[in-house]
């Protein structure tokens, strides 16, 4: 009978696979997600009916859990703003971990009732299912707390942050192996509040444009806490969507890394903590002086251009400019500008994410350019409109080794004829330097919120007519 | 050293499948054009909201008076179904915008 259960599961492990290939393609991605959700649809009804014995089955409980989180899933998924995306799926991962920890905690204590604890592989399974899942769990709780802005990174960071971490790091793994030989109550939740910890103050000193880095690696982190509870119950379908999870996050994170032309390592020892020489420099050293602008007269600047790139970052995320951004476009195009977009692989807060904000809106994929197609066309470019974004255009990545993002690959809009930047104020970025862009010669600013501001060239615009 | 080998032993197919699903995810991922990393972040992330099958035998084989296991696994049940249901739901909306727009 446990057969047909068993090809269940490979029916779905199989959806799972398909559904992943199709997600790595524009044509497929949609099918592919579905194929993924069927898959996991499969799963979970095998498992409702698995042939169990005489098990209490406790159906009550779990259907009411079933609703209960379908219902809160289905209501944040559909309820939140494009803008948000990166802490909603922050959070949705942070749940996944926590719920390995959790199940792990109470296997733990079911091991320990039941007498039959050893301190051998299961136990061994348990914990690492517990560590794993906690530092996923508390990583991706703070991580939305930073997105989100409640969180400030110098909150959160102390001196010699990377020390402290290392002695965290040593203490979890005491506490866990303490919890291994000596069962009780009260080993197992200084285990958990000790992983907790840990995963808190792992994610702390990493912030700035290093965010979508660590979203994608705990992510990858919860896929490996499912994957070990697989191995708690014998379930292969949990240990291939685990490791599927695991490995495709580690690659995904790679590829960031590598767009940001740094080692994973680098990332995680904190290179944007705000610490280095350019960001102490920054307040001393006098760079120049900004030359402030207005809407009227980048409007009029645009009005004669021919060639326009907008290059977007986070803060056009923060002001919803967007829209009055596709707008700004269609104008300019009826007049016989040509508008592309810049897009840098680590603007926004989530690998991806202005190309979430742009499709929203309608624009045309065939006109978002990537960092190298983007660099090749800024030559010819009479303005560019850098729209929130701020490390992604920061010459200092290329000139001053001293700076903290040195070596990362950058969208050179300095080449271009002009450069408008779009920005609240002249405070440093979210990665905490200072931006020589900003004092070049051929650099604008024009100050206030993106949308209002973009509006406002937008009625200019119209005048002009 | 003797259950180490007694585990390999016994456990040789999981740990194939264990190989095999690392190659598989490395290949499956190595290739995705950057418009994509959101929507296969989410979507990745919905499905390991597969621990939920885990506390699915966890509260079945729960015994009906032990009522803090009920909690906690339920707990752990509702956790892991916002991860999944949301997950998926998000990943949907985002794939629906950029659903290829006719030429004007």
């Amino acid at each position: 009978m446990t057969v047909y259960f068993q090809l269940a599961y490979l029916v779905g492990a199989v959806l799972f696979i398909l559904g992943l290939r199709g997600l790595s393609d524009p044509k497929t991605a949609r099918g592919g997600n579905l194929r993924a959700a069927l898959g996991m649809g499969i799963a979970i009804v095998a498992s409702l009916l698995y042939p169990l014995g005489d098990s209490p089955d406790n159906f009550i409980w779990i259907i009411g859990a079933l609703i209960i989180g379908a219902i809160i899933g289905w209501i944040s998924s559909t309820k939140v703003q494009m803008t948000s995306m990166p802490q909603l799926v922050s959070i949705f991962n942070g749940l996944g971990g926590g719920s390995a920890m959790l199940l792990a905690f109470v296997e733990y204590l079911n091991l320990q009732k039941g007498g039959q604890f050893s301190a051998g592989l299961t136990t061994l399974t348990i914990l690492f299912t517990l560590l794993v899942g906690a530092i996923s769990f508390s990583g991706s709780i703070l991580a939305y707390l930073k997105l989100d802005g409640k969180v400030k990174d110098k909150h959160v960071t102390l001196p010699k942050h990377q020390f402290v971490n290392i002695i965290l790091l040593l203490a979890t793994i005491a506490a866990v192996g303490y919890a291994m030989f000596n069962p009780s109550m009260t080993s197992l939740i200084i285990a958990t509040v000790v992983s907790l910890i840990y995963g808190f103050s792992f994610v702390a000193p990493i912030g700035g444009a290093d965010m979508p880095v660590v979203i994608s690696l705990l992510n990858s982190v919860t896929g490996i806490s499912a994957a070990t509870a697989g191995y708690l119950y014998n379930n292969q379908i949990m240990i291939l969507g685990g490791i599927l999870v695991g490995a495709s996050g580690t690659i995904l994170t790679v590829l960031m890394c590598r767009a940001m032309n740094r080692s994973l390592m680098n990332v995680l020892v904190g290179g944007f903590t705000a610490t280095g020489a350019a960001a102490a420099g920054a307040e001393g050293v006098d760079q120049g002086t900004v030359q402030p602008t207005q809407a009227i007269d980048v409007a009029i600047l645009l009005n004669y251009a021919e060639k326009v790139i907008m290059v977007p970052g986070y803060g056009m995320a923060v002001a919803q400019a967007q829209k009055q951004a596709k707008e700004l476009d269609e104008v300019l195009t009826k007049k016989g500008v040509e508008v592309l977009y810049g897009i840098h692989p680590v603007a926004g807060r989530m690998p991806g994410h202005m190309n979430v904000l742009l499709a929203e809106v309608d624009i045309d994929y065939d006109k978002l350019l990537d960092l190298d197609d983007c660099n090749s066309n800024l030559g010819d470019t009479d303005i560019v409109l850098v729209v929130g974004a701020n490390d992604v255009v920061n010459p200092s990545a290329l000139d001053d080794t001293s700076s903290s993002i040195y070596g990362m690959p950058v969208l050179e809009v300095w080449r271009a004829k002009k450069v408008i930047v779009f920005k609240r104020s002249m405070k440093p970025g979210y990665a905490g330097i200072q931006n020589p862009l900003f004092f070049k010669d051929n650099t604008n600013m024009l100050f206030g919120d993106a949308g209002a501001t973009l509006k406002a060239i937008l009625n200019e615009l119209k005048t002009l007519d | 050293m003797d259950s180490i080998t007694q585990f390999l032993d016994g456990n040789m197919l999981s740990i194939y499948l264990l190989i095999f699903a690392i190659f598989l995810g490395f290949e499956l991922i190595s290739k995705v054009p950057s418009v994509l990393h959101t929507p296969l972040m989410s979507g990745a992330n919905a499905i390991s909201g597969i621990v939920l099958v885990g506390s699915i035998f966890f509260l079945r084989m729960a015994d009906p008076s032990d009522t803090f296991s009920l909690v906690i696994g339920s707990i752990a049940m509702i956790m892991a179904m916002i991860n999944i249901v949301g997950g998926f739901a998000v990943t949907n909306r985002m794939l629906a915008m950029f659903k290829k727009k006719p030429k004007q």
